[in-house]
């Protein structure tokens, strides 16, 4: 299984992200947000953030997890390498989303940057389950 | 399933059928040539748009149309206020992301030998690209009166003068603004970005005027032959990225709550005079003034620079226009006077010499119309029609539009040969990311003149002036 993977897109970046749980599939997901703006080996893992989320469902907790990225890489100015990401169901009406983001602040010298994701779209987004997990995501960029 | 069928030389309808659901037919303006462009993804949004209720006439899609998210970019569509909806679909992420053109008293005789000069104080004046931090600290009091005055704050805090604001469309700041439909986290992106430029296809570029296609309109606008002009491309930055984010969940809730049935998750909406619909639009409109401002502050710093290098020289505002937003409109709907919600992705209003709106300066003449091109290639400057008012609600196209794919193109291009193909082109490029150049390389774009011409031909706005690159600064 690959982790994720890019499709063609005209204006903007398109990528597919798999996992053996959903799990999985949202840390990958993370990883291909984030390769799509910064090359991933320049960033040396010094600092870690954790992120709590809670949603309906799990399509819901993936767009709002997605979001948080993009919102902390902002607002932190900092880049990420590892997403680790834990799942819980929260009673019978909402999951939560638990994880642990590990990176580094901005260095200009050494992060030289490919995009600017401005947002996540809701266009053709959503999550499947065949023989793995698979969400399917489009940024603005 | 319906075809596509050719109206005349420059439009397209997709008709009801095409998709199901469709309320009203759908309109694409493009020539033969263009038309071949236009992916079938693109004709399914322009078809996805006509399913939303109170659509009034047609979904439709400039001659720059390609593929978006929700509303094709390029998409114009306009909403009965009794029956309609607001869709942040409409209008992108990038809330407010538009052009402004300023004019100089300068010869480009006298500019281009100091070209790398200017464009390095430029590019260090300005900040741009990503993980970069703004000159100016605001405080969220101060963010909030930038949300709800936009340029009028920017001038009060002296960057820009008076007589900027009345060259704005809207003049700069557009009533409507509730900033307590503004989350903490749009604050908190915002506060730092104020004065950046931001990345991707936005720019600050110095021009020549290369063209005079209309003479007396020209000298109407204040440009000349050999003129040197500068033209900003920016937006909302991360304020209005977070803002059109956290609106989108509340109305993704909305359309289950009102039954509303959407072909696409980015076209969530909400009726309008529901209050999530106000909600969105209150904050819509802060995002809006916030790019009024910001553009107005990095049109300042411009000033200052030139002012460095060429002393006593005058910039003056010929246009700033808001290609990504909704606006409330009257338009002549079956021979009735309506209030509409007109909403342009990618597309620039082009108001005609019948419109209030039209600021005094140009009175009789009409707004001016600011289409970039792609880096490397000509902007043009034209002039609205009222002739738009009947086909387009007043609207024209908003640049070049994207033909290839970022992928494809860096597989084709390297930032360093871009550079040095727009160098050998007498074109001095200044970027922070060469990977950012290989992506807006030239050549990903449509021709902008062949967009250009569908607009002029079909009436909707008449061509003014062609100006060319002559530096370009970029994040």
């Amino acid at each position: 299984m690959i982790p994720f993977e890019y499709l063609e897109h005209t204006a903007d970046i398109k990528f597919r992200a798999y996992g053996k749980t959903p799990a999985e599939m949202l840390s990958n997901a993370a990883a291909a947000l984030f390769k799509s703006m910064v090359e991933p080996a320049t960033i040396v893992v010094k600092e870690t953030w954790k992120v709590e989320l809670k949603a309906f469902d799990l399509e819901d907790l993936a767009y709002q997890w997605l979001c948080e990225i993009v919102f902390l890489f902002e607002t932190e100015s900092a880049v990420f390498a590892t997403f680790s990401v834990n799942l819980e169901q929260d009673g019978t009406e909402s999951m939560r989303l638990l994880a642990e983001i590990g990176g580094e602040r901005i260095d200009l010298q050494r992060h030289s940057f490919e995009n600017e994701v401005k947002a996540i779209t809701r266009h053709k987004f959503g999550i499947k389950k065949n023989e793995v997990w698979c969400i399917q995501v489009i940024l603005d960029v | 399933m319906a075809e596509i069928s050719k109206i005349n030389d420059n439009t397209y309808e997709v008709p009801i059928g095409y998709r199901p659901g469709m309320r009203v037919p759908g309109r694409i303006f493009v020539s033969a040539a263009l038309r071949d462009m236009v992916e079938s993804g693109t004709i399914d949004q322009v078809a996805n748009v006509a399913n939303l209720p109170g659509i009034v006439n047609y979904s439709m899609a400039m001659p720059d149309a390609h593929l978006g998210y929700g509303f094709p970019i390029g998409g114009v569509a306009a909403f009965r206020e009794e029956d309609g909806i607001i869709s942040p679909g409409g209008v992108g992420f990038d809330i407010n992301c538009g052009v402004r053109l300023l004019r100089t008293d300068l010869q480009a005789t006298s500019v281009q030998p100091r070209i790398n000069t200017l464009i390095d104080a430029l590019f260090e004046a300005i900040p741009s690209g990503l993980g970069a931090t703004g000159r100016l600290h605001v405080s969220d009091q101060q963010l909030t009166d930038v949300f709800i005055n936009g340029s009028q704050w920017a001038v009060e805090e002296g960057y820009g003068v008076e007589a900027d604001l009345s060259h704005c469309e809207e003049s700069g700041h557009m009533p409507g603004a509730d900033p307590a439909q503004v989350s903490v986290r749009a604050h908190k992106r915002g506060r730092p970005q104020l004065g950046t430029l931001g990345s991707g296809n936005h720019f600050l570029e110095i021009q020549r005027v290369e063209e005079i296609y209309d003479e007396p309109v020209a000298k109407k606008f204040g440009l000349f032959k050999g003129q040197i002009t500068v033209m900003i491309h920016c937006g909302s930055r991360g304020a209005g990225h977070q803002i059109c984010t956290d609106h989108l969940e509340v109305l993704s809730r909305a359309v289950k709550k009102y039954n509303i049935d959407i072909p696409d998750k980015q076209l969530a909406c909400a009726p309008l005079g529901s209050p999530e619909a106000d909600n969105y639009f209150g904050a819509m409109v802060c995002a809006a003034n916030y790019a009024w401002a910001n553009r107005h502050i990095i049109a300042h710093w411009t000033r200052e620079v030139f002012e460095r290098y060429f002393p006593g020289s005058k910039l003056d505002l010929v246009y700033d226009v808001a290609h990504n937003v909704a606006k409330i409109e009257e338009h002549e709907v079956e021979g009735k006077r309506e209030r509409l919600y007109v909403h342009r992705k990618g597309a620039t209003r082009a108001f005609g010499p019948s419109r209030s709106e039209v600021l005094q300066a140009y009175a009789g003449v009409g707004q001016p119309v600011l289409i970039p091109g792609s880096m490397g290639t000509s902007s043009y400057v034209l002039c609205g029609n009222d002739r738009a008012l009947d086909l387009t609600f007043g609207s024209a196209c908003h640049g070049a539009g994207r033909v290839m794919s970022r992928s494809q193109a860096l597989k084709l291009f390297t930032g360093q040969n871009v550079k040095a193909a727009l160098n050998k082109d007498g074109i001095v490029v200044k970027a922070t990311s060469p990977s950012m150049l290989a992506e807006e390389a030239p050549q990903v774009y449509k021709p902008s003149g062949d967009v250009v011409d569908v607009v002029h031909n079909l009436g909707i706005a008449t061509k003014v002036a062609r100006l060319v690159p002559l530096g370009v600064s970029k994040g």
